[in-house]
């Protein structure tokens, strides 16, 4: 099984070297237990979205026809397209391709970018015209919901980020390196789009349009 | 095992404040974590003085309502947040996981020591919140931060529940790294039926800190929410649902005490069998019920709330999961004792907590039924009754647990022995106050004695008398048996890198290890508990 190569002078800087193939196992794994994590998390808050729309159905239903199914799938494409864009990213640093991971980070950049524009747009409206958190019990819902996404977005594109200069100094690519970095980011990704594919018909297409 | 080639260098050396705030050692994050965790329990059993204190006659003695109010909270918040919850993980489960499965560290030690910064800045913000004038701003909640008083009060509920939030990221950065570390770090030869069943309750245990805690997150933060800008999911009065609140509130504290007795359980399974020189009796009923146990625990939240407006089906049916708790408990007991059954039992300090937790934790299992029982339960509700069932599992069972665990491993963690005589002295003033505390707990709740008041009538007087004098002894243990542990470490004679011949991998290497546990990942032929045909190991 495991067995470190070099004693750890246990401290921060330099505690142990793992081999990166066994690296990249616990990476693997930690990260699917982090989304475990996260889908509980989002899950107490779709409990909450239920409660509360078994309750008062009617203002669930008139508050979700205030909300832009035009906008709100636009975002779902450009969310889903940069999930794909980072599952290219993740093929490209297994068959440690340089460039075209590089080119896939950017793009699922932009793709992140992209959303945050159009949610800038329907969140910029919502409070133009005075809806805000505590305005019924729909908006309190939806904007908990979609902001704690936001927050998650936020991260994943930290991390991109990150990832893509990282990638530009070869990290992921170079001899004897290791992916396991792009891997969970992409796995990290992909939660945040899977969320987002479940927010989009529960407060957008569940309404009186 | 040889020596020669490396030389042996205890893991508490170097010493110095760089190598300590630096360190991604596992085993002084453990003694890190411990440390913090018991000035947060004597702060915490400081304000449970007070409150006996208060209780010792009727009527205003020394704090008023609201300082009474104020110290069953904090009481009730770090001991849970702060304490109990970290309590066995993250100090005896940090030291010897590694050590345990034959590992040099856990699998992401950067993430442990992360996980201790995290707990550390929980605490401070929970203690942020007696910034401020007492008697308007500390928190008079209650430690369960219940809806809709916990929306309206003016006190620092923010910072508690923010502190709380902060600390379940703790929580989850261990159990996390637990996990995988079981998975992917076990030594050559340490198959899952060969591993120390204190390694699988801490295995069951992660699951439930890594599966629970997020929704005490969404929970605290939808609360931290409401007071700040008011969405009204959980006040009635905007459409919203205390009761939700109860639910979710719960959905995490009622899985986490078994995050806080599964532990202790796999300490006890790792001490009798070493005393009673006899192979634990019932491996795999024990190590599956403790996945059981986590498993059930998910599925019984409700009992907390059968008089908070529940439907019928709901009450049954919570009811009698709550009922299949006991099973896998029960299971746990029975193997204990078999494994006592005809064994050479010795009864040194480790071994007396040991029993006394199985003699306390089953009061505190077989008291619990009552309160699974509908028709008992509207009786026996928010009564002392309640308050005397869960500090037999807390105290009586985890924290027993705890410092029968440090007993244990002391000479592992400092290379030093405690006295003995003492520490015997420190267990019985421990068992004599903490049942003189909580029995007339028991009778008086069932005569209708409600917790939470600052004041009671007189016929209960001779009950809650006796009950703040039991808990001054306990207090008292504590000093003694912490006093006698501290001592160990200064003067306490060395101990043998094996004192009571245990077969576990923690013991076959130097007292205290060196930095990296072993100079060979070892190689496991046979599982830990070959007791009496193995003697001459």
């Amino acid at each position: 099984m495991f067995n470190h190569k070099d004693a750890p002078d246990g401290t921060f800087f330099n505690f142990h070297k793992e081999p990166p193939l066994v690296a990249y196992e616990f990476f693997k794994l930690g990260m699917w237990i982090f989304l475990a994590t996260e889908v509980l998390f989002f899950g107490g808050l779709f409990a909450a979205y239920f409660i509360m729309k078994f309750k008062w159905p009617e203002i669930f239903s008139l508050g979700s026809a205030q909300l832009s199914i035009p906008l709100g799938a636009t975002n779902t494409v450009i969310l889903l397209a940069s999930s794909f864009t980072m599952a290219l990213g993740v093929d490209a640093a297994q068959r440690k391709d340089k460039g075209r991971l590089v080119t896939m980070l950017a793009l699922t950049f932009l793709g992140a970018c992209g959303f945050l524009v159009i949610k800038y747009i329907e969140w910029s409206g919502k409070i133009s015209h005075g809806i805000l958190p505590g305005s019924d019990v729909f908006f309190s819902v939806y904007y908990m919901t979609t902001g704690l996404h936001l927050i998650h977005v936020l991260i994943g594109m930290y991390y991109i980020g990150l990832m893509f200069f990282r990638a530009l100094q070869g990290r992921y690519t170079d001899e004897g390196s290791s992916h396991a970095g792009v891997e969970v980011g992409g796995l990290y990704w992909h939660l945040v789009d899977i969320i987002w594919i479940f927010l989009f018909p529960l407060l957008y297409l569940l309404g009186a349009h | 095992m040889a020596h020669e080639k490396t030389e042996y260098r205890p893991y508490l050396e170097p010493k110095g404040l760089y190598n300590w705030f630096w360190t991604v050692d596992h085993k002084r994050i453990g003694l890190m974590y411990l440390y913090s965790i018991l000035i947060f329990f004597l702060l915490a059993g400081l304000c449970a003085l007070g409150v006996r204190a208060e209780l010792f006659y009727p009527g205003e003695q020394i704090v008023d309502h609201h300082g009474y109010n104020v110290l069953f909270t904090l009481h009730g918040a770090m001991m849970v947040f702060l304490f109990i919850v970290p309590g066995i993980p993250a100090t005896l489960g940090n030291f010897l996981l590694p050590l345990m499965i034959g590992a040099k560290d856990v699998a992401f030690p950067r993430l442990n020591i992360l996980s201790f910064w995290v707990y550390l800045l929980g605490a401070i913000v929970v203690l942020g919140s007696l910034v401020g004038p007492p008697g308007s701003s500390w928190l008079d909640t209650g430690w369960t931060f219940y809806t809709p008083y916990s929306i309206d009060s003016s006190t620092g509920v923010i910072p508690v529940t923010l502190g709380a939030f902060i600390l379940g990221f703790a929580s989850i950065l261990t159990g996390m790294n637990f996990i995988v570390t079981i998975h992917r770090m076990r030594a050559p030869g340490m198959t899952w039926h060969r591993m120390p069943l204190f390694v699988w309750s801490l295995y069951s245990a992660s699951l439930i800190q890594v599966l629970a805690t997020p929704v005490i997150a969404i929970t605290l933060l939808l609360l931290i929410m409401e007071r700040v800008l008011g969405i009204g999911i959980f006040d009635a009065g905007m459409g919203g649902d205390p009761v939700l609140f109860e639910n979710m509130f719960w959905f995490y504290s009622h899985p986490v005490v078994y995050i806080m007795i599964l532990p202790a359980m796999g300490v006890v399974a790792e001490i009798l069998p070493v005393f009673a020189r006899k192979p634990i009796f019932g491996y795999r009923a024990i190590a599956y019920s403790s996945l059981a146990i986590a498993l059930v625990s998910f599925f019984v939240w409700g009992h907390h709330l059968f008089v908070s407006g529940m439907s019928n089906w709901s009450r049954w049916i919570f009811s009698l999961l709550t009922f299949a708790v006991a099973i896998p408990t029960a299971i746990k007991v029975f193997n204990w004792i078999g494994t006592l059954y005809k064994g050479s039992v010795s009864f040194e300090s480790p071994m007396l907590y040991a029993c006394g937790f199985i003699f306390l934790f089953t009061i505190a299992g077989l008291t619990g039924l009552p309160l699974a029982t509908l028709a008992t339960d509207v009786h026996l509700h928010d009564t002392y009754f309640v308050v005397a069932h869960f500090h037999y599992t807390m105290q009586g069972g985890t924290v027993v647990a705890l410092v029968g665990g440090l007993h244990f491993w002391w000479p592992k963690m400092y290379g030093r022995m405690f006295n003995e005589k003492m520490a015997q002295v420190g267990f019985w003033t421990l068992f004599i106050g903490f049942n003189a505390t909580f029995i007339p707990q028991f009778i008086m709740g069932y005569q209708g004695m409600p917790r939470r008041y600052a004041d009671y009538l007189g016929e209960f007087h001779d009950m809650h008398f006796l009950s703040s004098v039991g808990a001054m002894v306990n207090g008292l243990a504590y000093f003694i048996i912490f006093g006698n542990l501290i001592w160990a470490v200064f003067k306490g004679k060395r101990a043998a890198a094996n004192p009571y011949g245990s077969l576990s991998l923690e013991w076959q290497t130097p007292s205290p290890p060196p930095l990296t546990n072993f100079d060979e990942i070892p190689t496991v032929t046979d599982w830990t508990y070959g007791y009496g045909d193995q003697q001459k190991a």
